[in-house]
């Protein structure tokens, strides 16, 4: 039935390791990784934990579809109390590690307690051992990787990792896998490092682990949904050929691409950090940025950028080590390191992105933050004393050194560290945070796309546009054209895409694929793969009771209502230019009625109604 | 006519769904560890190569059996282990120069790539066409059109 049945349970404190079985009724509740760890979560923790104590829990979860044939079906999470925004943190990646964790016979594994000296854990199908890290602590991703594939003479070992990020505090570490695929976003890398765990090598060579219960129909599914993949338009060319980036120019053109912490709705060097951008031959030294485009796992898409810089810009002028191959900019990141800081500079946004990969940091934060302490700069709070450096909108050398500050955790980099919310606070301007429950909104602004603005407002894991994509109706058209500057209708909207979201997360598979899937095409694999009885409203209520659950979490960790909010500027600075100028976002038109669609009371508290009818 | 295994790793993303076809056809298994194709990961050049067994004629792995477990195979001309007689010796995987012979200490026999009896599963699960199985005789006719492509032929100047 597509789990291995077993999870593995270390503690870091004891330095133990114990198999147990999964709970095989919770499963058929929250489907996996993402729902089924959060229930896990919820259950063995108190909300109210420090995030960074050894009483928060850190579980790394699979999906029933991870390390299957289906298209993308090689997902893993990363699930926790986030540092960054004490609410539940879960953060997705992609490459190869996640089917690797299955191979070895696990569906997920649960860190607790808090290791005294480094460590890092060796799973080699059913052997589990703690080991020593001391002589990897201080090194980054990369030399880990290396490292442990090297001591243990074993190159089809995956590992996963934080870099010196994750060890020294940042907020917004992340924790990295295969180099450059990256359980990003809300600070998993932080809780990593707490632990003292420096990394999670696993080698799967089972065989018998788990198997999907009909087979004959699981690849006739399987087949048909790569044939949607292939035909579509955006999974089947725009992805491959531009990545995420296929967005840069579209959603500046809309008028939602925040600009310089949000000050402005459209970027002026849009197209100088575009994926057009990245594929055309660069003036200094006439070749591309792009080099390549890898999958992930199991993916028929193919979005992953793989870039080269050019040696000679400024920022890896004397650094060999940058001169090669490696993960490239996502959209997100090119919006965060560039848009939101005023940076045109293609090359110094791919060096910014590398050393996220390479120390593991969310791009999105950095960015945003780094934008923040521009705006701080230039209204004079931040003066060049403090900050060690000049930082006006539009630097790409401040970018840069900031970059390499906060990776290091050196000087002002240990203020950008905290993210954009404590770093405005500490300087007496928490409304010039672009950010929802401490964490930073990405690459979409909720002036021009209403359906976003009530996305980031509501959205579990603090502002983020992987829980609900109404990038999709609004811009893109998909499922139905919905007009970015309507309320109307974006509540009932928002909460299907969040529910689907949230089965597409707790299934093994790709967000992605969403963009040419319909929620029948994924359930026509997930029934063949699990067996039983799994129609699409069953499915569909797991996500509703996955989404409601991470919900009653944050409420238990004292977040209210008044938190769903959005930073000031995007509720009253109307916007200056773009088809949507003079708008701002209409929260209080939406979200009495997303409540109300979510069956909660006006106070954002799903009803005892809901909760019975849920199960929670 | 026969046919072979033609890799393109100018089309290889990494997806793995070849690696999971071969397994899922030989062992009923999504076990990428169990591929008798790999894909490798050259990563300071961002390129994935797809390699497998490319059936010599004179096959050293056919050649330095001692239980002659490796025979060829009339219809496809794939070099075919025969598991039953395999002794599990491994001379084979010393002979093979390329090194796509390997020994399975879960079985205690070695497995390479039988082209899955004339119907390759990699090449039908690869999703960009980086796998393809083609005439044998003409592996290189893509390469070919390419640069003839590039050959200047406009009748107008002619």
């Amino acid at each position: 039935m597509s789990y291995t049945k077993k999870i593995l349970r270390v503690n870091l404190t004891a330095g133990t390791c114990a198999a147990e079985p999964l709970n095989l009724e919770w499963a058929g509740l929250y489907l996996g990784q993402r729902g089924l760890a959060t229930k896990y979560l919820a259950a063995e923790i108190d909300p109210k934990v420090d995030p960074l104590s050894p009483e928060n829990k850190l579980i790394f979860a699979t999906g029933p579809l991870t390390g299957t044939a289906a298209s993308t079906g090689g997902r893993y999470s990363v699930i926790t109390k986030g540092p960054l925004t004490g609410a539940i943190a879960c953060s997705n990646s992609g490459g190869y590690f996640g089917a690797e964790l299955k191979f070895a016979g696990w569906d997920m594994v649960i860190f607790e307690g808090r290791s005294e000296r480094p460590v890092y854990l060796l799973l080699e199908d059913d052997q589990a051992t703690l080991l020593d890290a001391a002589h990897l602590w201080g090194k980054t991703v990369w030399e880990t990787e290396e490292m442990i594939k090297g001591a243990h003479q074993d190159p089809l070992m995956r590992v996963s990792s934080i870099g010196r990020a994750g060890e020294n505090g940042v907020l917004f570490a992340g924790i990295v896998n295969d180099l450059h695929r990256a359980a990003g976003r809300s600070g998993v890398g932080a809780v990593m490092g707490a632990k003292n765990l420096k990394a999670f090598a696993v080698r799967g060579t089972r065989t018998d682990a788990y198997a999907v219960a009909e087979p004959e129909a699981f690849f006739k599914a399987v087949d048909a949904a790569k044939a949607v993949l292939a035909a579509n338009g955006v999974t089947g060319q725009g992805l491959p050929a531009y990545g995420t980036q296929v967005l840069m120019n579209v959603i500046n053109e809309v008028g939602a691409l925040p600009t310089r912490n949000g000050s402005g709705v459209q970027f002026e060097g849009a197209r100088d950090i575009s994926g057009e951008a990245m594929h055309a031959n660069r003036p200094t030294d006439g070749k591309p940025n792009l080099i390549n485009h890898n999958g992930c796992f199991g993916c028929t898409i193919a979005c992953g950028r793989i870039s080269k810089m050019d040696p000679n810009h400024f920022s890896v002028k004397d650094k060999p080590q940058y001169h090669g191959a490696s993960g490239g900019v996502e959209y997100e990141a090119a919006w965060a390191l560039g848009a939101a800081c005023g940076v045109n500079d293609l090359e110094a946004l791919t060096y910014v992105n590398f050393l996220c990969n390479e120390d593991g940091m969310d791009p999105i934060t950095l960015g945003s933050t780094i934008g923040a302490a521009m705006e701080l700069y230039e209204l004079g709070i931040l003066t060049k004393e403090e900050a060690g450096l000049e930082l006006p909108f539009g630097s790409a050398e401040a970018l840069v050194k900031l970059g390499e500050l906060t990776a290091k955790g050196e000087g002002f980099g240990k203020v950008i560290a905290l993210g954009s919310k404590r770093l405005t606070a500490k300087y007496g301007r928490p409304e010039l945070s672009m950010s929802v429950k401490g964490l930073e909104f990405p690459a979409y602004d909720g002036r021009g796309l209403q359906g976003m603005a009530l996305e980031y407002a509501t959205s579990n894991r603090g502002a983020c546009h992987v829980r609900g994509y109404m990038v999709s109706p609004e811009v893109l058209g998909i499922p139905v054209k919905m007009d970015p500057a309507a309320t109307e209708g974006k509540a009932p909207m928002l909460k299907a895409f969040q529910d689907l979201t949230a089965v597409v997360d707790s299934a093994g598979i790709c967000l992605f694929t969403t963009f040419a899937w319909s929620a029948d095409d994924i359930q026509s694999q997930i029934q063949p793969a699990l067996g039983g009885d799994w129609p699409l409203d069953r499915l569909m209520q797991a996500g509703e009771r996955i989404w409601n659950l991470e919900r009653q979490f944050n409420l238990a960790a004292g977040f209210t209502a008044k938190d769903d909010t959005l930073p000031r500027r995007i509720l009253t600075e109307a916007a200056k230019t773009g088809p949507y100028k003079g708008n701002v976002a209409e929260l209080g038109k939406m979200l009495p009625e997303y409540y109300q669609v979510r069956g909660w009371t006006a106070e954002g508290v799903p009803t005892q109604e809901t909760t019975v009818r849920l199960g929670l | 006519m026969h046919k072979s295994l033609k890799l393109d790793p100018n089309k290889c993303t990494g997806c793995l769904q070849c690696e999971m076809a071969c397994a899922y056809q030989h062992h009923k298994t999504f076990n990428t560890s169990r591929s008798r194709i790999k894909i490798f990961s050259f990563e300071a050049e961002g390129r994935k190569v797809p390699y497998t067994c490319t059936q010599c004629d004179e096959a050293w792995c056919l050649h330095a059996c001692p239980v002659e477990a490796i025979v060829r195979d009339a219809k496809t001309g794939a070099k075919v282990v025969l598991e039953d007689l395999c002794v599990g010796c491994k001379v084979c995987t010393v002979a093979c120069p390329f090194g796509t012979v390997n020994y399975m200490a879960k079985t205690g026999k070695v497995q390479k790539c039988d082209l899955c009896a004339g119907d390759p599963a990699c090449a039908k699960a690869c999703p960009t066409g980086a796998i393809t199985y083609v005439d044998a005789d003409w592996t290189g006719l893509g390469k070919m059109r390419q640069w003839a492509e590039k050959t200047d032929t406009n009748p107008a100047t002619v």
